[in-house]
């Protein structure tokens, strides 16, 4: 069976070890996460954890049903397939010597991307959006010498009906 | 009422009916133990060691469908007790463990006896908590309790830093346990059943297969009605031996790697398998692809993640396994069953047949057979005894020649398949089911384990009969080095084994033993008659191997036989 990449917005208990249940349950069953991003919700006693995993169908019905399992998990919600809105931060650290600075800043503007610290030889530019468009300002600032990534997991919320 | 957090603990397991604790004291618990002196109603037994109290209280919750309690100190007392919980999780039996923990000012200090036992557990309990504040204490109590015996059981931890235990609170008995996370099915889907239903009455050739979920739910008189109203025959994983009775003529015996051969054709045969508190572990169906491949499969269990996990399944039902079998009577109740009889006959016919040319057999020479042992015991105690085993050749010899008649009274490692399992389980059942025979059939490797509970069966009185099938190897490791690796016996024959009979009589049990397959019988009789804990010692056939088996792997219709 193909594997897929889907999308989980997981709500729990915003309580300490919370966190480890849930990816000690990835480890051990031997699921994927390729990314993780974990705050608080308006109710402080919740936490959203939006999650990357992959896996074949029958093993993303498993990764639902043993998360519903957890005691502390209140909510899991498979976001693929509907309508939902996602957003990515990323702070990239690119060389910039004099000859390239205004291509960069170039390329930063047509991602309505933001410098956020410059030095003689490098900028770091903050740019924001899905996943798809971050790897693609990436793609474009390659050739210059990327130094540094950080990038936020995925974060994502479903689209209320208009 | 203000109380100190030790009081707290006792009022809490007064509250939910704890008249039994299996423990072993140390620094951080000291003050629950000073507790419990005045606690006339907890009779707390001691163990000889930490492993023992977690078994102890996981046979006494199978033997008598309350949950079983544990109490063990920090560090080493805690992670003695991380197999028994392994084996009470994989077994869905409902405990509840406390154990000490340093004071909160020095978790993360790597204190005196200091571990993360909440970590280290948190992959084999159901759920586990750390109390940081006096004043959760009940309700974290109740919480565990809560969460140990609903939906599917299971073992929970709760830790107890030791100024916690020390600490006062305003106590008041917390009020019905809701959690907004947790809130299993019971109910099953009616349009579920009827598809059910529907099978039901267009098989040709059914099979039930019950699992350890209808011995949990006491669903035991559901399922036997509804076989004998729609004459289906039952099979039963290891677990599930005492869901249906081991005489009836429906019975299929085991089904799995070693299985009857009945059952395991049967399966490999049948058009429905109705599976019901199974999670269709890989010592059941053998290569999953050839497993039922002709069946339609309904699965019924009340934890959604064992449905759909290693096989497809056509008809999933969540559900209570006791309240879905009840409501599928209902529903067959207003079908017209009258010409099932007719139906099913040659069905049934090929499934005696089968019985009839490939029974289980072993043939009794010079020497004594294990199952001879076995056999002669189920005739000496008409299938009436609660029999606990350790694991191997011992657990299996059990599970094919005892017949049970009723849930409670198999009480196996099945899951996690832990030596030194049997004997403290058997003390726990013992404690749990007074005046009940329990039998621990144990090999001579798996009794040394956990040997020194005699001490325990003996200080309390608990007249637990130990039968060893003697045969001086660690007989199903040897078996599979017979079989599958030239019989090159690496590290398996005991070159050294103690006289059980002399080790039985120091810790002031008795000791009786049979070196010939005519005092079988008598030493078993006078065995059981003794009145305190026993060991029966019987010398076996050395290499005598368990039989069907299935090598691993492979499809469960190719049988090694006998």
């Amino acid at each position: 069976m193909t594997e897929k990449r889907h999308l989980l917005s997981i709500l729990v208990d915003n309580e300490p070890g919370v966190l480890s249940r849930i990816t000690g349950l990835f480890s051990g069953r031997g699921y994927n996460i390729e990314s993780l991003s974990v705050a608080e919700t308006v109710d402080p006693s919740i936490s959203r954890i939006t999650m990357v995993t992959k896996g074949s169908p029958m093993i993303i019905e498993q990764i639902n049903k043993q998360l519903n399992k957890l005691i502390n998990v209140i909510k899991v919600s498979d976001l693929t397939g509907t309508k939902y809105v996602q957003r990515e931060m990323a702070l990239i650290k690119v060389n910039a010597r004099s000859e390239h600075r205004a291509e960069i800043l170039r390329i930063s503007d047509i991602f309505r991307g933001q410098v956020v610290d410059v030095g003689v030889e490098h900028f770091t530019v903050k740019v924001e959006g899905d996943t798809e468009k971050i790897n693609a300002v990436l793609n474009l600032f390659k050739p210059f010498g990327i130094r540094e990534i950080a990038r936020t997991g995925g974060v994502a919320l479903p689209r209320e009906n208009k | 009422m203000e109380l100190k957090g030790a009081h707290i603990l006792l009022k809490m397991l007064q509250e939910e009916g704890v008249d039994t604790v299996f423990g072993y004291p140390g620094g951080a618990v000291i003050d629950i133990y000073d507790a419990l002196m005045e606690a006339g109603d907890i009779n707390h037994i001691l163990v000889r060691h930490e492993q023992g109290a977690i078994h102890a209280a996981d046979g006494y919750a199978r033997a008598s469908g309350k949950v079983g309690v544990c109490l063990v100190t920090s560090g080493p007392g805690a992670t003695n007790t991380v197999t028994g919980i392994a084996s009470a999780y994989m077994d869905s039996i409902p405990v509840v463990i406390f154990t000490g923990q340093v004071p909160t000012a020095l978790i993360g200090n790597d204190a005196f006896q200091e571990v993360d036992i909440v970590g280290i557990t948190r992959p084999c309990t159901k759920h586990n908590y750390l109390v940081k504040d006096v004043r959760q204490l009940a309700r974290t109590i109740k919480e565990a309790f809560h969460i140990a015996r609903s939906g599917r059981p299971g073992p929970v931890l709760v830790d107890l830093p030791k100024d916690v235990i020390n600490a006062t609170a305003q106590f008041k008995v917390p009020g019905e346990v809701r959690l907004k996370s947790y809130n299993p099915t019971y109910k099953p889907n009616i349009k579920q059943l009827n598809k059910v239903v529907d099978l039901i009455q267009k098989a040709k050739k059914p099979v039930i297969f019950s699992g350890g979920g209808v011995s949990l739910s006491h669903g035991h008189h559901e399922l036997t009605e509804l076989a004998r109203k729609a004459q289906i025959p039952v099979t039963s994983s290891l677990m599930g031996l005492g869901g249906f009775p081991g005489t009836d003529s429906l019975w299929l015996g085991m089904l799995g790697m070693h299985g009857t051969f009945r059952a395991n054709m049967a399966v490999s045969e049948c058009d429905l398998l109705i599976s019901a508190g199974v999670r269709f572990d890989d010592r059941v169906t053998g290569k999953v692809d050839e497993f039922a491949p002709h069946a339609k499969i309904v699965q019924i269990d009340i934890d959604p993640t064992s449905i759909q996990k290693n096989i497809p399944v056509h008809v999933p039902v969540v559900g209570d396994c006791k309240i879905s079998l009840s409501q599928l009577n209902s529903l067959l109740d207003k079908e017209d069953l009258s010409g099932v009889e007719d139906q099913r006959k040659s069905w049934l016919d090929q499934i005696e047949q089968w019985k009839e040319t490939t029974p289980l057999a072993y043939k009794q020479g010079d020497v004594i057979k294990p199952q001879y042992v076995i056999e002669t015991l189920y005739d000496l105690t008409k299938g009436d005894a609660i029999i606990a085993t350790e694991v191997g050749q011992n657990q299996m010899w059990a599970a094919q020649y005892y017949h049970l008649k009723e849930p409670g009274h198999f009480i196996t490692s099945g899951g996690l398949g832990a030596m030194g399992f049997g004997l403290p389980a058997a003390i726990g059942a013992q404690a749990g089911a007074p005046g009940v025979l329990v039998v621990d059939i144990a090999g001579d490797g798996s009794i040394q384990m956990n040997i020194q509970e005699l001490a325990t069966a003996v200080q309390y009185k608990l007249p637990v009969k130990v039968v060893i099938l003697n045969n001086g190897f660690l007989g199903m490791v040897r078996q599979w080095q017979e079989l599958f690796y030239e019989r090159r016996y690496s590290s398996t024959k005991f070159v050294h084994t103690p006289d059980f009979v002399k080790l039985a009589e120091a810790y002031g049990a008795t000791g009786l033993r049979a070196s010939k397959p005519e005092e079988v019988s008598a030493v078993l009789a006078e065995g059981i008659k003794c009145e305190g804990p026993v060991i029966m010692d019987f010398i076996v056939e050395p290499e005598e191997s368990v039989y069907p088996m299935v090598p691993a792997g492979a499809p469960i219709k190719k049988m090694l036989l006998v």
